[in-house]
């Protein structure tokens, strides 16, 4: 009799497990398991090659007292606030000016999406020229006869982070833009008819009914520009590489250039973890909400 | 209420007239003060968003003298094609002179083995999540989502140390790799998404025709789903191409992707500032994503909002 | 066993759990060869989940399933000897009707000539010739649910296996293929189990009925005992449209059904067993089996009342009156004009009605 027995529930649907191997090695070896390592490692007094010389909290003592790493927090906060706020009202905005039903959409939202297209290194150099300024924005201003005029983020050290969020929002606002569209046009047509029969003015109606119905669609976008802000990285490092001084400073840097040139791993781990943190901190809660919500509903 | 249908009674005042109101459609003006301000703050916006990429070219058409004197909006008074040349074959970075070719086809040997493996790795793994459920399967998936939100930098030195014990450390064959772990995430998500959408019952009929894993696949599931094989090489391609990070980490100078070499290009301390060489450069590192965002068009559009919106 | 030529499907108390949830429940059915058996039930009762089982796509957590007398529980879809047509149709859409009607056969490796005389088999016997060159979008849904039954037919198999197959197609397609269905289980005398919420399909297409609910079979007879002689509750309501009447009341000394000021005297109605039982129960007759006017005078039982509304259906009209409180519906012709208000008497025959205990619903 054949296959009349169960069979081995291992070799049930192999070709599955197979299939499945990178994923599994990814997340268990990569993820997991690099993340376990850099945290343990953060430690440590690793210098030049890790080693597990552990030294308690040292690296994050020093970590905190270094004023590069606090510049770093500072601006990764500015510019958080800026990327968050401006983010989603001009893209909110743009995508409800977007659904007024206007031709040519796909021309206008074609011309408002292609930054997001190009790589932050590209955005951080064009940005660059831009606000030169012996040949940018600030020169050709004066030259138009307005001599006081001073607009120079980029070597200012006390607005430079300003600088960099303008070319990260020029890049950025078209995608939470498509976001936002696509939410609008998720609300169901009835809606609309609804409030224009009990006559709610058009900026009621977004305000108090269609913008609580995207809640999702506004929860994603935050998780999407949060998840961004963190790893805001290359567009620094093109624009402004840092600088003036430390000024434009952010923590993604701070890690690669202690792991890579200063040849003090244990500082770039500790830095890194710190940016783990910083991530737990966002996603568990909005994870809890989403997910944990969803059980009990 | 009256019938609209019932013409009014001979001698009927005009005041009666009026009371029944307008007939026919609704007037349109097409000059109405929402339509100027929709259309103008539309405009004005559009303006904002090309005057950047209007900049670039008209500066890369420039001579240096005129770049000098001029005004970085004005269009060109003589076009000149050096720059371009200068990006492509001649500019200096670092050690050697050959410009931008040599990362561009860097680049090109990145971005198309890391295109296929990540894909093909992602499509049948999406295809196994969502049609060959096996135990602990969803487990390794949602470590894999959660692990898309952990910054990079966690995660960068280990993975150094994976690649060196394994010889591949500063080749282009690692890096591929490394692209190929990090589009796992949004790619495998969006394949299961994708197959999972599919009628149950398509793939049952498969299997009762006779077909297994590789064949239903092959013959059954990837036909039908050309698109969102076209959306996941849109975004591999632009992601891939535009990335900076992993090229910097995990590649030394001579197999340095073109957006680590138009940084260092540009970046450059030494020399005498080429602000028209600079903007070629970094036209031509964005011409590759900036062709695939015009010519796929809404399949972009598809793509990003699919790789934003998990879950 | 009553199949006189041999059991062609046998389930042997198969259980199936998903997780601490049990779907399917120890249960145990016996197909005749060549018979054409019908799974009905409410959506959520099991019987796709249990339609699934038998074509091995679902894995089972206990029992076995013999088909043919072969052990089969574990066994690959496709060496299970079935063919199986789905809701959707589940047609490949990138094949031609010919490339879908031949899959199975390429898998299997089936040479090419035979496939070619099995599609001009199954092609004839379903009309569907001029359309083997097409793709499935350009059918209509008739005409891929033929093609979907094509596909079980080339298999050349004992078993079909159908899942809701009519369940997508508008009210009048239903009817034509629900009778060439039934043609075609003539014509091939398969063994043929028939899943479907539509209790139409059950009592025009089948052998046997299985009505299930909640992963049991409640009851498995020729349709026309489950209609008459239902069980219990559950299958009497499930079955009819209009639905049956039920009236809570109360059963006096075994031979008398009381409620609210109403008395129906049951020495005409066969009980199941022996005993007489006594207590709360409910009385359920159909709007079929209750006279009125004249006719009702004759009844064992009759009463009259005022009507309380009408519901013309066409081919004949449904009644709404009060019997002891409680809505009570029959049919009248259609010419009958009836308004409401106005006074009616109707009766009924207590040998067509069914008693059910009110605590566990099972027939008395």
């Amino acid at each position: 009799m054949s296959k009349s027995e169960r069979p081995n529930p291992l070799f049930r649907n192999l070709n599955a497990k197979v299939a499945s191997i990178p994923m599994i090695l990814t997340a268990s070896v990569v993820f997991v398991g690099g993340t376990l390592w850099t945290v343990l490692y953060s430690f440590t007094n690793s210098k030049l090659l890790p080693r597990l010389n552990f030294v308690g909290l040292d690296q994050y003592y020093r970590l905190w007292a270094t004023p590069r790493w606090l510049v770093s927090i500072e601006n990764l906060l500015i510019y958080g606030a800026i990327s968050l706020v401006f983010s989603l009202v001009i893209g909110f905005l743009l995508a409800a000016l977007l659904d007024q039903k206007i031709r040519f959409e796909d021309t206008f939202r074609t011309i408002f999406l292609y930054p997001f297209a190009l790589s932050f290194i590209v955005t951080g150099l064009v940005w660059q020229w831009l606000l030169n300024p012996d040949f940018g924005i600030q020169h050709v201003v004066r030259d138009l006869g307005w001599t006081s005029f001073s607009f120079d983020p980029l070597y200012n050290s006390s607005i430079v982070i300003y600088g960099i969020s303008i070319a990260a929002l020029w890049q950025g606002t078209g995608l939470i833009m498509c976001l936002m569209l696509a939410g609008l046009r998720g609300i169901d047509e009835d809606i609309w008819k609804a409030a224009r029969v009990d006559g709610i003015p058009m900026w009621k109606t977004y305000l108090f009914i269609v913008i609580p119905m995207m809640r999702p669609v506004f929860i994603t976008t935050l998780v999407i520009i949060a998840s961004g802000i963190v790893k805001v990285y290359d567009l620094v490092v093109a624009q402004t590489s840092g600088g003036p001084g430390i000024a434009s400073e952010v923590p993604a840097k701070y890690v690669y250039d202690y792991m890579f040139f200063a040849q003090n791993l244990g500082q770039g781990f500790a830095a890194s973890t710190m940016m783990l943190l910083s991530v737990v901190i966002v996603i568990v809660p909005w994870a809890y909400l989403e997910f944990g919500g969803k059980k009990r509903g | 209420m009256a019938d609209p249908a019932v013409p009014l009674p001979a001698g009927a005042g005009a005041a009666e007239r009026e009371a029944l109101g307008p007939r026919g459609p609704k007037p349109r003006h097409v000059f109405s003060r929402r339509n100027i301000f929709l259309y103008g703050t539309l405009f004005v916006v559009a303006v904002y968003y090309l005057l950047p990429l209007y900049v670039m070219v008209v500066t890369s058409l420039k001579g240096m003298p005129e770049i000098r004197l001029g005004n970085i909006f004005s269009p060109p008074l003589e076009i000149t094609f050096e720059p371009w040349v200068k990006a492509w074959a001649t500019a200096c970075t670092g050690l050697n002179c050959d410009g931008l070719s040599r990362g561009f086809w860097n680049s090109v040997r990145i971005t198309v083995p890391s295109v296929l493996l990540s894909i093909a790795i992602a499509s049948v793994n999406g295809y196994a999540l969502a049609n060959w459920r096996f135990k602990g399967a969803d487990t390794f998936f949602v470590i894999l989502i959660v692990g898309a939100f952990i910054p990079y930098q966690v995660m960068i030195y280990p993975i150094v140390i994976i690649l060196r014990e394994i010889g591949l450390y500063g080749s282009l064959s690692g890096l591929v790799i490394v692209h190929s772990i990090f589009g796992m995430p949004i790619l495998t998500l969006l394949f299961r998404n994708y197959f999972a959408s599919m009628p149950e019952e398509l793939f049952r009929a498969a299997r009762v025709d006779g077909a297994g894993f590789w064949g239903i696949f092959l013959r059954i599931m990837a036909p039908m789903s050309l698109p969102i094989f076209v959306v996941a090489i849109i975004l591999q391609v632009t992601g891939i191409w535009n990335d900076f990070l992993f090229g910097v980490v995990y590649t030394r100078p001579d197999t340095y992707p073109m957006t680590v070499q138009l940084n260092n290009i540009v970046n450059s301390v030494q020399g005498v500032k080429e602000y028209n060489v600079n903007m070629a450069a970094t036209i031509l590192t964005g011409l590759v994503p900036l062709i695939v965002y015009f010519i796929s068009g809404k399949l972009f559009v598809r793509g990003i909002a699919a790789g934003a919106v998990k879950g | 066993m009553a199949a006189a030529n041999g059991t062609s499907v046998s389930i042997q108390d198969l259980s199936l759990n998903f997780g601490a949830v049990s779907v399917l429940q120890t249960l145990n059915l016996d197909v005749a060869e060549g018979e054409f058996i019908v799974l009905l039930g409410p959506s959520g009762c099991g019987k796709s989940t249990l339609l699934n089982c038998i074509a091995g796509l679902l894995d089972i957590s206990e029992g076995r399933i013999f088909i043919k007398g072969k052990n089969v529980t574990w066994e690959e879809p496709k060496d299970r000897g079935i063919g199986m047509v789905f809701q959707s149709y589940a047609l490949y859409p990138q094949m031609t009707v010919e490339k879908n009607l031949s899959f199975g056969l390429r898998v299997a490796g089936v040479p090419k000539d035979e496939i070619a005389k099995r599609i001009a088999r199954a092609a004839e016997i379903l009309q569907i010739e001029p359309l083997l060159q097409r793709k499935p979008a350009a059918l209509s849904g008739g005409q891929r649910q033929r093609v979907a039954i094509g596909r079980a037919l080339v298999r050349d198999v004992d078993v079909f296996l159908f899942d809701e197959p009519l369940s997508n197609l508008d009210a009048k397609l239903r009817s034509e293929l629900r009778v060439e269905i039934k043609l075609l289980h003539r014509k091939l005398q398969n063994t043929m189990i028939y899943v479907t919420h539509d209790q139409i399909e059950a009592m025009t297409l089948a052998d046997r009925i299985a009505v299930m609910r909640g992963g049991v079979i409640q009851q498995l007879d020729a349709p026309q005992t489950i209609y008459n002689r239902p069980v219990n509750r559950f299958v009497a309501g499930f079955l009819g449209s209009p639905a049956m009447n039920f009236l809570e009341g109360q059963l006096e000394a075994g031979s008398t059904f009381k409620t609210d000021g109403v008395s129906v005297p049951l020495e005409r109605y066969a009980f199941d067993g022996t005993e007489r039982p006594t207590g709360a129960c409910v009385l359920g007759i159909r709007p079929e089996h209750i006279a009125f006017g004249e006719a009702a005078k004759s009844m064992p039982f009759s009463a009259s009342g005022s009507v309380e509304i009408v519901e013309p259906m066409g081919s004949d009209t449904l009644v709404w009156t009060k019997l002891g409180g409680r809505n009570l519906s029959f049919r009248v012709e259609a010419e009958r004009t009836l308004r409401s208000g106005d006074p009616v008497q109707f009766g009924f025959d207590p040998a067509r009605a069914s008693l059910f205990d009110a605590a566990t619903g099972n027939r008395l």
